[in-house]
């Protein structure tokens, strides 16, 4: 049994009792991701309209004549969530504007996966938050192209086998490390960016709530278990969830007007083998392999630090300290 | 009676998407469309419509971006040319599947390969499939009554397919032509503001955008395609109604001395005009030939198409385009097939000329229709031909 | 369950495959997909939600009484609720 710091054991009661993704929907037995488009989806309300990229909760919720959305809902495409998006948030503000449709604030929501975020999608996600529209995106990143059967993505951990980059004689599957997308959407400015997990439902939530609240652009980064594609039990997806911000592989945390904070501290990072051993897809994975892993995951981990101890907030950052001297 | 100015049809263009009470545009420039974008942000900026203007970083974003605007029940509008409405390929038919009365400009311009900015219309043909609404203008004073005419068209009950106007780029873009610019009160008349048929709002959640499996797919393909065969009878209502408020009067296939032709000549676009001037110095001539103008392309105007050329001998197809390795000109390939099962049809020539900007001239038409008639009944010209090219 | 009238045909269809029927998923019991389903033992449940929060198909609701159940018509026996509960109030059962 894992004991679970920082959750408010009792909170889950006061959270929104509807749902916004009808049970119904085709998702796979235990899909950290159709959880944590749930979750987000209480955490942001009625009032929203969603910009789904072509991707696993695209499809498992929009087979024609049936959706299991309770919210204003559409998709076009795979790598265009975020000028859909655009495109939507500029309609409601026009039409608010002109008094076409009732006074009233609508959040944009855009939804991706790691696919139509980071590679394929990266482009659009670029211009939507430099042009600066009133739009949250969210990226549900289970590390592959999971729906097209789990090719590899920018976002495929280091070491992990996809139908793309499989392990074989001469490779260790993914060569390269994830992505960091989060990072990249500090650099255009992002007044909210913060990642996330399912696993720590509160904290994702209060990250939801507070994105919505952001008058701009903001980006929420959530890591979300895919049983099917990584060879993992169906009833270990929240387990792996948590294991995944224990061990350090994917710190949550908040960046907030430039100022870095971790939302869930972890006192002691746990060793990365308990993270990989449950996953299949990195069963082929030599002690070496793993040591590396190791290491590049305690780089990463102590540059974050880095920049949570260091960095100010932006509009600290306004006056002349001498710093130039 | 409304002034007449002296305008760049590209400016014009803009101009008259500036009295339709857009909501949104998304325009990304390229050449020869810049103008038309350009000055949609300046009409933006000085705050003479009030609309969104999204600067997006590729057409991509911007067909998409204009789709999601028009989900929301706004009126959106973009433009572009050649490689950008290559890049937009992906999602044009998804828009008019998705019913969406995006109104698009396109100044016309070749595809690249290798690259060329000048006028034909080889990037507007790759999307004959796309299930968009497709008109050709051919002066200035088309430009901007299509122009409004689109938004209506789009839009209507009866309707609800994006629709793009074409108007070729340089070769019309860039002229400064006399243009009567409707009056705003009327154009308010002709277009009231939009009803859409659903919209992406929490007040009446609706999910735009699902998917088909094969058990469904096919008869969302027939349903597309009946949409736009259909929408021919209301697109000639919305010209009825155009004619009574403006005086203008436009037809899916527009004819100049055709009615006694032996010989007739086909064109679409703005070389429309010089053929004209072909046609009056061969009359003089005593050559028997006429002329047709293709305005309506997609939905095919068949019926109108097929009257138009019933009692003429000879049928000179020419094209902006060529479809490599097939039968030739988009245009003339379509006549034939429009034609293929009619008793009585006239021998077609196809020509394709005026690729990449090269210029069409009064004498390229002439030449054209004097070979046809010396010929005969001997044609002389196999399957297609391009016209004025060296070797 | 009002029965649908499917398929379609062409003129039937919604035009644009506009879907207008919020969450009308309802109608397709993915119960049918589990190997096993969880079962409650009121006594050791401390009814903290934690079931309910991490079912991903949403289908664990409280009753009256305040003890949780997943809906059978949804539930795809994926494990999780039992798994993540504290007192292991819930346990999976092999479906028959």
């Amino acid at each position: 049994m894992n004991i679970i710091e920082n959750f408010d054991l009792y909170a889950p009661r006061l959270v929104d009792k509807k749902e916004y993704v009808s049970p119904g929907h085709r998702a796979c037995q235990g899909c950290g991701e159709v959880l944590a488009l749930r979750l987000m989806c209480k955490a942001l309300g009625p009032d929203v309209v969603i910009a789904n990229a072509t991707g696993c909760m695209e499809i498992i919720s929009s087979m024609y004549p049936y959706t299991a959305w309770e919210v204003p809902w559409i998709h076009v495409a795979f790598e265009n969530a975020a000028s859909l998006g655009s495109g939507v948030e500029a309609g409601l503000k026009a039409l608010r504007r002109k008094k076409k449709i009732p006074d009233r604030d609508i959040k944009t929501v855009a939804v991706a996966g790691d696919g139509g975020t980071m590679d394929i999608g990266l482009q659009a996600l670029s211009g939507a938050m430099e042009r600066g529209h009133d739009m949250l995106f969210v990226c549900l990143d289970n590390e592959a192209y999971m729906n097209t059967g789990i090719q590899r993505s920018s976002g495929t951990p280091m070491g992990a086998a996809t139908t793309t980059s499989p392990s074989g004689k001469v490779s260790m599957g993914q060569q390269t490390w994830k992505k960091n997308v989060t990072e990249i959407m500090v650099a255009h400015g992002v007044p909210y960016v913060a990642t996330a997990s399912p696993s720590y439902p509160l904290d994702f939530m209060n990250k939801v709530k507070k994105a919505m609240k952001v008058k701009g652009p903001a980006y929420i980064h959530c890591h979300t278990v895919c049983p099917t594609g990584w060879r993992s039990a169906s009833e270990i997806t929240i387990k792996l969830g948590r294991l995944v911000v224990e061990t350090g592989m994917f710190p949550l945390y908040e960046v907030e007007d430039g100022k870095y904070r971790m939302t869930v501290e972890v006192d002691e990072l746990r060793p990365i083998e308990d993270y990989l051993k449950p996953q299949g897809r990195f069963r082929h994975l030599t002690p070496d392999q793993i040591e590396m892993i190791q290491e590049r995951i305690y780089q990463e981990y102590n540059k974050l630090l880095d920049k949570v101890n260091g960095l100010h907030a932006w509009s600290d950052l306004k006056y002349d300290w001498g710093l130039f001297e | 009676m409304a002034k007449r100015v002296g305008m760049e049809v590209a400016i014009a263009a803009a101009e008259a998407v500036g009295l339709c009470n857009i909501d949104v545009a998304a325009v990304y420039p390229i050449t020869p469309q810049s103008h038309m974008a350009e000055h949609l942000s300046e009409l933006v900026a000085d705050g003479r419509i009030d609309a969104e203007f999204i600067t997006v970083e590729s057409e991509h974003s911007s067909i998409s971006a204009v789709a999601g605007a028009s989900a929301t029940g706004a009126r959106a509008y973009t433009a572009t040319s050649s490689q950008g409405l290559m890049y937009m390929h992906e999602i044009l038919p998804i828009v008019s599947a998705m019913r969406l009365p995006v109104a698009m400009g396109i100044a016309n311009r070749a595809v690249s390969g290798p690259l060329n900015i000048l006028n034909d219309h080889s990037d507007i043909m790759p999307q004959r499939d796309c299930g968009w609404i497709a008109l050709f203008v051919e002066n200035g004073q088309e430009a901007v009554d299509l122009t409004i005419q689109s938004f209506k068209i789009a839009e209507h009950p009866d309707i609800m397919l994006p629709c793009c106007v074409n108007i070729d780029g340089f070769q019309l873009t860039h002229m400064v032509e006399p243009i009567e610019f409707p009056d705003q009160k009327l154009v308010n008349k002709f277009l009231p503001p939009r009803k859409p048929y659903a919209t992406l709002h929490p007040d009446k959640p609706v999910s735009m955008g699902t998917f088909a499996m094969s058990d469904i797919f096919p008869e969302a393909m027939k349903a597309k395609d009946e949409a736009l065969k259909s929408s021919k009878k209301t697109i000639l209502k919305i010209w009825d109604e155009w004619e009574k408020l403006f005086g203008r009067r436009y037809r899916p296939v527009e004819t100049y001395r055709a009615d006694d032709a032996d010989i007739l000549l086909m064109t679409m676009g703005s070389m429309g005009e010089t053929a004209e001037i072909a046609v009056d110095e061969l009359r003089e001539k005593g050559v028997s030939v006429g002329l047709i103008k293709l305005r309506l392309w997609r939905p095919f105007p068949f019926e109108e198409f097929k009257a138009a050329v019933r009692k003429a001998k000879t049928l000179i197809v020419t094209d902006r385009a060529v479809s490599f390795g097939g039968p030739g000109g988009p245009v003339s390939t379509e006549v034939r097939s429009a034609l293929y099962d009619e008793n009585e049809r006239p021998a077609i020539y196809s020509y394709i000329i005026g690729l990449g900007g090269r210029d069409v001239a009064v004498t390229d038409f002439v030449t054209i229709v004097e070979e046809a008639a010396q010929a005969g009944e001997k044609r002389t010209v196999k399957d297609y031909e391009f016209y004025g090219v060296r070797g | 369950m009002k029965k649908r009238k499917w398929p379609e045909a062409w003129h039937e269809m919604s035009p644009g495959c506009i879907v207008f029927a919020p969450a009308n998923a309802r109608e397709y019991h993915t119960g049918s997909w589990k190997a096993q389903r969880p079962e409650w033992d009121d006594s050791k449940c401390i009814k903290c939600g934690i079931c309910y929060i991490f079912c991903p198909e949403g289908c664990i609701t409280q009753g009256e009484d305040g003890f949780f159940r997943a809906d059978l018509n949804y539930c795809k026996g994926c494990g999780i609720c039992s798994h993540e509960c504290w007192p292991g109030a819930i346990m999976m059962v092999e479906e028959g």
